[in-house]
């Protein structure tokens, strides 16, 4: 029997004492799917993959991984996943390819394909002519390829990424998605978070979380059109922070994209007069508006917003 | 295979951190130089200044007998009683010798002179052990002067000393040393091991995996076993050939139960390890919970069973008490293992415990 999900919770919930990081969440992630799971910091992101990985056990709720159940076959699961977490658990003073060695040991990679998986790390992470560089001489970008490479080299069909982005620079961070792209072409699971909305585009699909509880889930798509209901204003602005400020004032929800600043209306037509006076009345002049699709983190914004 | 390569792991950290590894090597032969030397209850050479006021040749023949024994030091001859009180009061001299004028008539005449003899009682410990000579040399001083003298004690004891014949301090002490020095150098080698995984973050990944926790708490144990095994080695073979201690029994029995100790030892730094979480705790930790028991309670120096009863039951929870007894039995009595079947009972035991809860609370954390 074969599984359609390659994770099914229900339930789940992590207290710490009285504060419950964790609150009934209910999930499913299909098999070859980028599994975006969203939220800032603090949300109950990595208390949840934690569970999944049998890094701590949950208070309550039941789910499977694999096909095998958190609560009686951990050691199953460790078996069938990869885990990288956001600190990129290598060890520094250890040479590229003695961190490599250590995993391949630690995670039983047979003998016959010993030789062809360190190859394939050095090949993917790109690293080969660094492979006797200790690991704490490497940049960040290399560094994060790395730890993907020694956590998937027994090639666990479900792959757990924890911020893989966090601290790496932008062009690392495209090339990081563009391995995940691949590894779910290949048929891996790929459970993902981020607090970078602007990554979020790269899901097939995204749990948005809030203090430890499910506020939104969709495709990008559905999100954006099934959440969204106003229409966004993109404003270029001198002082956009002062002009945040003032349309909060009026009654506006607005937040700060760059160097832009988005601000949600009923309807772009009618109210874009209306921006304009209030930031001429300010003292600001608007050097450029337009009506935007609403991004993910417009999306998010609203969302959380909504609820506090 | 997972084993294989977490031994292979500790090994190249131990390696890359050249420090680390001079400390586990240099620390102990250190330790037991130091102490080696310093700790010693034989009290020679104490500083003695003479107020000779007879000038015969019986009075110097005395104080001959004073300062060829080997236990005092002549430093300096004064004409006056209350420059004696001086040398003394200022530390100078430890004992003052003071003959009287009529020292020689008294003895031709046939009677017994009186030799006043000052000991600064500070040191009590110091004091006790020169009164102790001072006695000897005074009998054999008149035993000599009155070889027939029937007035010489009737009954004579015979002291006979066994196992360290030379009363040498320094023989039982060392052993026991050794014994206060690997407890502490075992808990302190292991105990950075899994607060350093804990610390830098990496411990999350390998509870990812599917180690067991078993494989991680043996895999971190065996290189440092090697390392302790080591230090052992190099400690016996200083105290003999450097102190000078002589080895009765069976240097083969020696490092098998040597090899027990280590193994609760390092179990103990490992459990420390995973119950700190943090590389300063866990070397406080180990410091504080492995010298004062091993150095006070585990008859290194003072007598269990002069403790109270509460401190002799507690001392029997202290491994090194036992690591005590087996190197002082195997070094001084030469004791084979049918003498220290109790010793390595428990210390197999003691280990065992350890080693269990060691990986039951690692169990715990991933669980």
């Amino acid at each position: 029997m074969v599984d359609e999900y390659a994770v099914e919770i229900k339930g789940l919930t992590k207290k710490f004492g009285d504060f419950t990081a964790v609150d009934r969440i209910d999930l499913k992630v299909r098999r070859g799917e980028i599994f975006g799971f969203l939220g800032p910091n603090g949300a109950g992101k990595s208390t949840t993959i934690k569970m999944l990985c049998g890094l701590i056990m949950p208070s309550s709720g039941s789910g499977t991984v694999g096909g095998f159940d958190i609560w009686t076959e951990p050691e199953e699961i460790k078996m069938n996943i990869g885990y990288m977490s956001q600190r990129f658990s290598l060890y520094e003073e250890l040479t590229v390819m003695e961190n490599i060695d250590f995993f391949s040991g630690i995670y039983n990679v047979p003998r016959n394909k010993k030789k062809q998986r360190k190859a394939w790390v050095l090949n993917m992470a790109q690293i080969e002519e660094k492979k006797d560089h200790p690991v704490k001489t490497l940049a960040g970008g290399l560094k994060q390829r790395l730890a993907l490479g020694c956590a998937i080299l027994h090639e666990p069909p479900i792959i757990f990424l924890d911020e893989p982005t966090s601290g790496v620079d932008p062009l690392s961070r495209r090339n990081f998605w563009r391995l995940i792209e691949e590894m779910a072409g290949e048929g891996k699971t790929v459970f993902v978070t981020t607090h970078y909305m602007d990554e979020a585009d790269n899901c097939h699909r995204l749990v948005l979380i809030h203090r430890g509880k499910i506020i939104a889930e969709g495709t990008p798509s559905e999100l954006r059109s099934s959440y969204m209901k106003f229409d966004i204003a993109e404003l270029l602005v001198d002082q956009p922070f002062v002009a945040m400020d003032i349309l909060r004032d009026a009654g506006l929800e607005a937040s700060l994209h760059g160097e832009t600043v988005h601000v949600s209306l009923e309807s772009y037509e009618s109210c874009q007069d209306e921006i304009g006076r209030i930031l001429k009345n300010a003292g600001l002049t608007i050097k450029g508006i337009e009506k935007v699709p609403p991004s993910l983190e417009d999306v998010f914004v609203t969302l959380v917003e909504g609820r506090e | 295979m997972r084993l294989k390569g977490i031994v292979k792991k500790e090994f190249i950290h131990i390696k890359r951190d050249p420090l680390s590894l001079a400390m586990a090597f240099l620390l102990p032969a250190i330790l037991l130089f130091i102490y080696g030397y310093a700790v010693t209850f034989d009290v020679e050479n104490i500083e003695t200044v003479v107020c000779d006021r007879d000038k015969s040749s019986l009075s110097r023949e005395l104080i001959e007998g004073f300062s060829k024994s080997g236990y005092f030091t002549i430093i300096s001859y004064t004409e006056s009683y209350n420059d004696v009180d001086g040398y003394i009061d200022r530390g100078d001299a430890k004992a003052g010798i003071i003959i009287p004028d009529d020292f020689s008539k008294t003895i031709r005449k046939g009677g017994l002179p009186s030799v006043e003899i000052i000991i600064d009682g500070s040191n009590s410990n110091i004091a006790t052990i020169a009164l102790g000579y001072v006695s000897a040399i005074e009998e054999r001083y008149t035993r000599r002067l009155y070889p027939l003298s029937k007035e010489g004690p009737l009954i004579q004891v015979k002291t006979r000393i066994w196992y360290n014949r030379e009363m040498r301090s320094r023989n039982f002490i060392i052993p026991g040393l050794i014994a206060v020095i690997m407890a502490v150098i075992v808990a302190l080698l292991t105990s950075l091991t899994v607060s350093k995984e804990w610390d830098r973050g990496s411990m999350e990944q390998l509870l990812s995996t599917p180690v067991k926790p078993s494989e991680l708490v043996l895999g971190k144990l065996i290189p440092y076993f090697i390392i302790g095994f080591a230090d052992t080695v190099f400690a016996v073979l200083m105290s003999t050939f450097l102190f000078g201690v002589p080895l009765k029994g069976d240097p083969v029995l020696l490092f098998l139960l040597s090899s027990i100790f280590l193994f609760g030892g390092l179990s103990f730094g490992i459990l420390i390890s995973i119950v700190a979480k943090n590389q300063t705790i866990a070397s406080q930790i180990a410091m504080l919970t492995t010298f004062l028991p091993a150095f006070l309670l585990s008859g290194f120096i003072f007598s269990i069973s002069n403790m109270p009863k509460i401190l002799q039951i507690f001392t029997l929870a202290i491994p090194a008490r036992y690591f005590v007894t087996i190197l002082k039995g195997i070094f001084l009595k030469g004791v084979t293992i049918e003498d220290l079947l109790w010793e390595t009972a428990l210390l197999s035991l003691y280990g065992l415990i350890v080693f269990f809860l060691a990986v039951k609370k690692l169990k715990k954390w991933i669980g």
